[in-house]
């Protein structure tokens, strides 16, 4: 493989060979197939366990963070894989991934006030809560609840 | 360790040289990504945000369960498992096309950018229909104490709650004329609707088989805000994608990236891509899975 200089500025590029590059790709390709279903079945789980009538809220629970730690996975190989992030020097990983970091605040902050502004309206709005409460419990929803109830009793 | 990174730093950031050992548009394109990264995830979570502060939320099974060709047929996760399937492989071919733009192949180049932009115009297609089912559906809802038909749209959806009982009865006497003979036509295809308008609303409402129906309440307002907002804003993106690979194929058409020397442009395009396959498995993840 003949590469042309690209810039004086870029002193080195990729080289991967043919049979190997293609090999990697095969694998990156099942590989995120393979995570896809499996994130599917997870799916089909868990709409099967909210159809049933047993409380299963916290297996189900479980199984979203499963998924979402799937999701995590695929998004990984994409970047690293894909848009080759991690065939590049390290200086230029790190200026990439280091701001992304912010997303551990950002998600975690944010969901903690969606929650709170819930419990709160359901203590002190006491219409919000009779009108959007569900009667027959959907899952997820009602882990979140229990302790907004024992605040509205307080 | 400190000797060795100064050893490092100077070998990299002394000039003349890209510290980052890439091309400035390349490295320009990652930092573009980055932030639209950060525009997408703000929306996500901001989602997420009102979902918690909601105490019910509608079951994504429940809204996306219809497929192409497949009527009234409950299927969750299938059709969306097809758009997500779909680019995957579009991500998959765009690798192969910067490989051989690596490789200077024009023909190899073209004929993957091919492949690549006949994926995303079927994601497009896709999505398309998706948006029309949900926001030409009629279905069945209770609304201000009277089943009326509603698709999914911004100012309302019919995903609420279930109806049962004494409400639904209720319901279901205050409910318009029209209304009942579209419920029982849907039911009752052999009566042509011309037929059953002639009926009174009490015989109507006897045809009416209640127990085949899921009748719900209107769910949350913010669900379709939510919904067309974000995959508006993907395939927005999509949509962009499909555009600059068109111009991309063009180029190498001309030999533009031949005369050049390089294919650099096939690989920003594709970073831009990917990047639109990544995000897609953010939006799966918290539209369609959770």
């Amino acid at each position: 493989m003949e590469h042309a200089t690209l810039s004086p500025e870029v002193t080195f590029e990729h080289h991967h060979s043919d049979a190997e590059f293609k090999k990697r790709i095969r694998k990156t390709t099942i590989l995120l197939s393979v995570i896809t279903i499996i994130e599917l079945a997870f799916g089909l789980t868990i709409y099967t366990l909210h159809k049933s009538d047993v409380n299963r809220d916290f297996l189900i629970l479980c199984f979203k963070g499963v998924v979402c730690i799937l999701t995590m996975a695929k998004a990984y190989y994409i970047v690293s894989v894909f848009m080759h992030l991690g065939d590049e020097i390290r200086n230029m990983i790190m200026t990439i991934v280091v701001p992304l970091m912010l997303f551990i605040w950002f998600i975690i902050a944010f969901i903690y006030e969606g929650n709170s502004y819930k419990n709160l309206r359901n203590k002190y709005d006491l219409h919000f809560k009779e009108t959007t409460m569900p009667q027959k419990h959907g899952a997820a929803e009602k882990l979140e609840e229990k302790p907004a109830e024992k605040s509205g009793k307080e | 360790m400190s000797t060795q990174a100064t050893v490092h730093q100077t070998k990299w950031w002394s000039g003349g040289k890209s510290p980052f050992n890439l091309e400035y548009g390349k490295v320009m394109m990652w930092y573009f990504l980055m932030s639209d990264a950060f525009t997408f995830g703000a929306f996500l979570i901001s989602y997420g945000s009102i979902r918690f502060s909601q105490n019910f939320w509608p079951d994504p099974n429940a809204v996306f369960n219809a497929f192409p060709g497949a009527g009234h047929a409950n299927l969750p996760l299938a059709f969306v498992s097809v758009m997500t399937f779909i680019l995957i492989i579009s991500s998959v071919t765009m690798v192969l096309a910067v490989h051989a733009g690596h490789k200077r192949d024009k023909k190899g180049v073209m004929k993957w950018m091919v492949w690549t932009i006949v994926g995303g115009l079927a994601f497009l297609g896709c999505q398309a229909w998706e948006w029309h089912h949900l926001i030409t559906g009629e279905l069945a809802t209770v609304v201000d104490g009277k089943i009326e038909l509603i698709g999914q749209t911004m100012r309302g959806n019919p995903w609420g709650e279930l109806v049962h009982g004494p409400e639904l009865t209720a319901a279901l006497n205050n409910t318009s004329h029209e209304t009942l003979v579209s419920l029982v036509h849907s039911q009752h295809h052999s009566n042509t609707v011309a037929e059953l308008s002639t009926l009174s609303d009490a015989q109507l409402i006897k045809l009416v088989d209640l127990t085949e129906m899921h009748i719900r309440e209107k769910g949350p307002v913010a669900f379709g805000g939510y919904f067309f907002g974000i995959t508006g804003f993907h395939g927005f993106h999509v949509f962009s994608g499909v555009i600059i690979n068109i111009v991309m194929l063009i180029m190498t058409q001309k030999n533009v990236f031949h005369n050049k020397g390089h294919y650099l442009m096939i690989e920003k395009a594709g970073l831009y891509w990917h990047f639109v396959d990544l995000v897609w498995v953010f939006v799966f993840l918290c539209f369609y899975l959770i």
